[in-house]
């Protein structure tokens, strides 16, 4: 019988994470609009939100000392952001109208050119773009950078931005959503207050816009709260990279697929690789591979490595320097794992946290500023004297619906599903699905969630390859090129049952790119312990893919990125 | 009673040195000096709820203005910046220049350094201002109490503790054993927004150009170096226990033993 | 090229540190090279610093200038190069030669370079920096050139010099110099040295294998007269305090010898201790990572190794 990781789900309820507000009334901080992440969904939710009271002051009046505020629980904002990036400039466009250009955004270009590659074990195959995966017009970016950014005109445009500071709970009151309790900081790893203990605050507002990106945890919270999950689970990839310092610009950007991950529909590696420019002596690298994969030691830290030891990939990274580091998971359920609805009362839900990815486009980011620039018009909307906000909020729901976003995740909604099926399969289904533009659909494909994939062994480890130093690096210096010095002594955040069967065990510690999680004593009954390194983890959110679940830990924690 | 407190922005993250102007790449995100973070918690302390009012100052580009507001976020009640071009690249004579005018305005009973810097840019700034300001200055503290006009300091050395008593005004570099720096409150953090901050020149302070920056630098980086070879690196196994003796006399022949 | 050295005593020892500074001053020209020694009886330790290297030496004797408060010092030395013309003025790192450098170098508006580990004839420090992944060499513009070197760059050299010529020094002080006062100094032997302070640190990480194991660190480091640390893996594990834990997440040391048993090396242990003066490593593992920036590396089984290792430094320093 085999064995899956949704078999050992993990020690973690909702209802724990809502609650009431508790501080005195007095003490209790307000906003008038409070939005969780300081992403590209949060800021352009800021941005335009700020664009709106300044053509509107009366309204701010109303609104108190802060009209918004941004809370991240990141060091800074752009610490926590990680992706590829080649965005659409569509959303940026309309959420800057005659403000900026694109041209004055920090970008390194539109892209110029673009290759697609299929690849082995030591030769690649140029085919021609798939319909999707053409980036004309699109323009590359650190999402790190762009978000600090996006961040320094969402405070020019009035909004307070609150680094280090976690959503830890949803406030709820008499079923309406009016803000969150921030984390406490300074408890040690027992659990008990240390000396500077400083305890987590209420924050109210008329209206949360939670944008917290994939694997967002008050979203996940009030998902369930309000019965907003979709009948399709939502699943996942994981996305690693690395920024290198390089000898030779690169002048295109590079998609690759095929090795190293295996094409055989038993392993269910889904994924692919991407090689983009980052200006004159730049490139990031990442490989993306599907959670629902079934191989114990299939790591994607480790195939990334693997694929650097291409011959056409090594030789671009020839005299190069390894700078920068890090993990993200994508949310690829796309249309069908969209929650019910994107709003609750006094709750707006954007961007990756409820899967607005196109993933065979491999994009996410233009939905999530979309998204976010709709989400302050409805948040606007419902706080017009004389507004009934639950009319207003629907709007939300409304205006997504009515938007490209759903457009464009409807078009390829069965996409992800079919490459389930195998890469050759997959691939000519995919092809045949974007040459209709979505009218050849096979009809509505349930994915299984990531955890319930039965588990299997192949000795996939034996090809990854040993660190040089050079080329090709372990965890822990990867972990340490994500500016990751989170504070030891404090509570461990992850929550997994720590006993389970040798094969789970070994799944997550593959899976974790930043190695967390480590193989303890053996029961003798094929149980294991599993050890936990809580401040390695870079919070890509893979855990809660495959049967444990992430929460947020002390603000501040995690990683640093700068350029990712 | 007024305390000030230097403080220092400094590099996160991977320190590079920048090879065209051979200091410190600056350019990337800073935060907070965490030895200073000690010296505004210790001003904090001092403070409780008496009538007194604690100052920060750094010398700094306009993004140290960053360190300056997660001291208010702790509780300091206002921050001095003094950012100017002319003052880029300034070394320990130009840098405690800068800083001794501008504590001369603020003219505090107590003046308080975080005992080094990360970058280590910025190592005994403490006594060089003192000097400038002809006040008593007294490093290392472990333990910092005041009273009528005076302070005691307990530090440490290798040998045990030392206390010394100083009138005041005087200057204290504290050691990062004197506390455990507090967490910002959100409420402190929002309220740091509204506090006074001002931004002066060097013209403000009345220190001309010429003694600032790499003008007013008495020292100066030639080249950058190779990395400093560990020498002849050994590498041995343990056979039939011999690696024991080996040890021992590595040991010493590099006279640690 | 004349040069003033500083000269650091406890009770009747001089600094060790001191001295090698001492014996590099005399590598740097022909003059004689001069040095100053300030407190109480301290004439009596002149002649032991001329056969040091001291051609001439500046005494400046009293008693309530024995306790270590810098202010006076700078005063003191401030005159001796107003007076003689000194053109470089040299000390070995400690926390009061730190302050009287940089005192001084805002009292004669003169470059100090500090943290040196060496310097050349013609007057370019080389200084460590980035935690010691990089040597910069640096100058300085205008005489007096104040130069802080790092505890240990240099090893005493005694030489076989007649007396040094021995001058009193007396001195006006500045009214702020005295206002800081020594009020007591209190001995301590609370069981062996802090890791900060610690000038040897034995530290010990997984491959101990087990918390009773750490007594083999505990041992050896009592042998040797130093500190305990510990690496993030066993502290997270529960194996020792979080007060011992070494790396980027703890305490950041420098010791003259580091001795690391079990230790694998990863990245963030190492820019923890990377700048330990001498560094030994024992694990079983041949390709740890540690091996690949320690002095010695002993590939072997610490539990066989070390406690032999405390066994032969206890002899050793018992002869």
């Amino acid at each position: 019988m085999a064995v899956r990781a949704s078999d050992y789900p993990p020690p973690f309820a909702a209802c724990d994470y809502v609650a009431e507000p508790t501080d005195p009334v007095d003490e209790r901080i307000e906003v008038g609009v409070l939005v969780v992440g300081a992403g590209p969904a949060g800021l352009a939710c800021a941005i335009r939100f700020g664009q709106l009271l300044e053509e509107h002051p009366h309204v701010a009046e109303r609104l108190g000392d802060v009209p918004l505020a941004v809370v991240e629980k990141g060091k800074s904002p752009g610490s926590h952001l990680l992706s590829g990036a080649v965005i659409n400039p569509r959303s940026l466009r309309r959420l800057f109208r005659d403000r900026y250009r694109i041209e004055d955004l920090p970008s390194y270009g539109p892209v110029e050119g673009e290759a697609v590659y299929v690849l082995t074990r030591r030769n690649a195959l140029r085919i021609p773009a798939p319909p999707p995966m053409r980036n004309h017009g699109n323009w590359l970016f650190s999402l790190s950078l762009l978000g600090r950014w996006l961040a320094e005109r969402a405070e020019e445009s009035g909004a307070m931005v609150l680094p280090e500071t976690t959503a830890d709970k949803l406030l709820v009151s008499h079923g309406r959503v009016v803000g969150i309790r921030t984390g406490d900081k300074g408890r040690r790893r027992d659990g008990e207050p240390s000396g500077n203990f400083e305890p987590g605050a209420d924050l109210v507002a008329k209206v949360t816009v939670l944008a917290e990106g994939t694997q967002g945890h008050l979203t996940g919270v009030a998902l369930d709260h309000f019965g907003l999950r979709s009948d399709a689970p939502q699943v996942w990839e994981l996305g690693v990279k690395e920024v290198w310092r390089v000898a030779k610009p690169l002048r295109s950007i590079v998609h690759t697929m095929g090795w190293p991950l295996r094409t055989s529909a038993r392993y269910r590696e889904f994924g692919g690789s991407f090689i983009y420019p980052m200006g004159e002596d730049l490139l990031t690298i990442g490989m993306v591979v599907g959670l629902d994969y079934r191989d114990v030691e299939l790591s994607a830290h480790d195939v990334l490595q693997e694929l650097k030891t291409h011959p056409k990939i090594a030789k671009l990274l020839d005299g190069g320097e390894r700078i920068a580091w890090g993990a993200k998971t994508i949310p690829s359920g796309g249309y069908y794992s969209l929650p019910r609805r994107l709003h609750a009362p006094g709750l707006l839900l954007c961007g990756d946290g409820v899967g607005m990815v196109n993933v065979p486009r491999l994009k996410g980011i233009h939905y999530a500023i979309e998204s976010g620039r709709l989400a302050a018009e409805a948040a606007f909307a419902a706080l017009q004297p004389g507004a009934t906000p639950a009319t207003a909020l629907a709007g939300y729901d409304e205006a997504v619906d009515a938007s490209f976003i759903r457009d464009d995740l409807y078009e390829v909604r069965d996409m992800r599903q079919v490459f389930g099926r195998g890469f050759f399969i997959g691939g000519a289904l995919a092809s045949a699905m974007t040459v209709s533009k979505g009218r050849l659909a096979i009809g509505k494909l349930r994915a299984e969630p990531d955890a319930e994939q039965p588990l299997l062994r192949s000795n996939r480890a034996s090809s990854y390859p040993a660190p040089d130093g050079r080329l090709t690096f372990d965890k822990l210096s990867s972990v340490f090129l994500s500016g990751n010095k989170t504070r030891d002594d404090q509570p461990n955040h992850l929550r997994i049952q720590r006993t389970v069967p040798v094969e789970v065990a070994q799944l997550w510690v593959s899976m974790c790119p930043a190695r967390v999680y480590e193989l303890g004593a053996e029961a003798g009954d094929g149980t294991v312990t599993v050890e936990v390194a809580p401040s390695n983890c870079v919070q890509c959110g893979a855990i809660t893919a495959k049967g444990g679940r992430l929460t947020p830990p002390e603000g501040g924690s995690g990683p640093e990125y700068t350029n990712t | 009673m007024k305390i000030a407190v230097c403080v220092k922005h400094v590099p996160e993250g991977h320190s590079r040195i920048d090879p065209a102007s051979k200091r410190l790449d600056r350019s990337g995100e800073g935060a907070l000096n965490h030895f200073d973070a000690n010296a505004v918690e210790e001003a904090l302390r001092l403070k409780g709820d008496a009538d007194t009012e604690v100052v920060v100052v750094t010398v700094g580009p306009a993004k140290a203005a960053d360190s300056l507001r997660k001291a208010l976020a702790m509780g300091a009640d206002r921050a001095v910046l003094v950012s100017d071009e002319a003052a880029a690249g300034s070394d320990l004579v130009a840098t405690s220049a800068i800083l001794a005018k501008t504590l001369e305005r603020e003219n505090a009973d107590l003046v308080l350094f975080g005992q080094q810097a990360s970058d280590a840019d910025g190592a005994v700034l403490w006594a060089a201002v003192a000097e400038r300001l002809r006040r008593p200055v007294v490093s290392q503290a472990a333990e910092l109490t005041l009273s009528d006009g005076s302070l005691r300091v307990k530090r440490q050395t290798e040998f045990g503790y030392d206390v010394i008593e100083s009138p005041l005004p005087a200057v204290v570099a504290v050691s990062d054993a004197i506390n455990e720096p507090r967490y910002p409150s959100l409420k402190g953090i929002m309220g740091a927004k509204k506090k006074p901050f001002d931004t002066l020149s060097l013209a403000d302070v009345g220190v001309d150009a010429s003694q600032a920056g790499d003008a007013g630098s008495k020292t100066e980086v030639l080249s950058l170096g190779e990395p400093p070879s560990r020498g002849d690196a050994r590498k041995i196994e343990d056979s039939g226990g011999s690696a024991a003796q080996a040890i021992v006399d590595f040991l010493a022949e590099k006279r640690v033993l | 090229m004349s040069v003033l050295v500083f000269v650091e005593h406890h009770g009747d020892e001089l600094q060790k540190g001191s001295l090698g500074v001492l014996a590099k001053a005399a590598t740097l020209g022909d003059d004689t090279v001069a040095a100053l020694l300030v407190g109480g009886g301290v004439r009596a330790l002149a002649s032991e610093v001329g056969s040091y290297g001291a051609g001439r030496v500046y005494v400046l004797e009293s008693d309530e200038l024995e306790p270590p408060t810098p202010q006076p010092r700078v005063d003191a030395i401030a005159k001796l190069v107003q007076e003689h013309g000194f053109e470089n003025v040299l000390f070995a790192n400690s926390v009061l030669a730190a302050d009287i450098a940089a005192a001084l170098a805002a009292r004669l508006d003169a470059g100090l370079n500090w943290d040196l580990t060496d310097i050349t004839s013609d007057f370019v420090g080389k200084r460590p920096a980035l935690q010691d992944s990089i040597v910069v060499d640096v100058g300085w513009r205008t005489t007096p050139r104040l130069a802080l070197f790092r505890a240990g760059s240099f090893d005493a050299a005694a030489t076989s010099n007649g007396e040094p010529h021995v001058e009193d020094v007396t001195v006006d002080f500045e009214e702020h110099s005295r206002a800081a006062k020594v009020v007591s100094q209190e001995q301590e032997q609370a069981g062996g040295p802090s890791i900060e302070d610690a000038d040897i640190i034995v530290a010990g990480g997984r491959g101990l294998g087990a918390p009773e194991n750490f007594t083999l660190a505990e041992e050896l480091a009592r042998a040797l007269g130093g500190a305990v640390g510990a690496t993030r893996a066993v502290v997270d594990a529960g194996w020792y305090p979080y007060a011992a834990q070494i790396g980027q997440t703890g305490k950041v040391v420098s010791p003259k010898l580091y001795v690391a048993l079990g230790i694998s090396g990863a990245i963030q242990h190492k820019v923890g201790m990377q700048s330990s003066n001498v560094i030994v490593a024992i694990n079983k593992d041949p390709n740890a990572p540690i091996f690949e920036f320690s002095d010695l590396g002993v590939v072997g089984d610490v539990h066989e190794i070390v406690p032999k290792l405390t066994e032969l430094v206890q002899q050793r320093k018992a002869s």
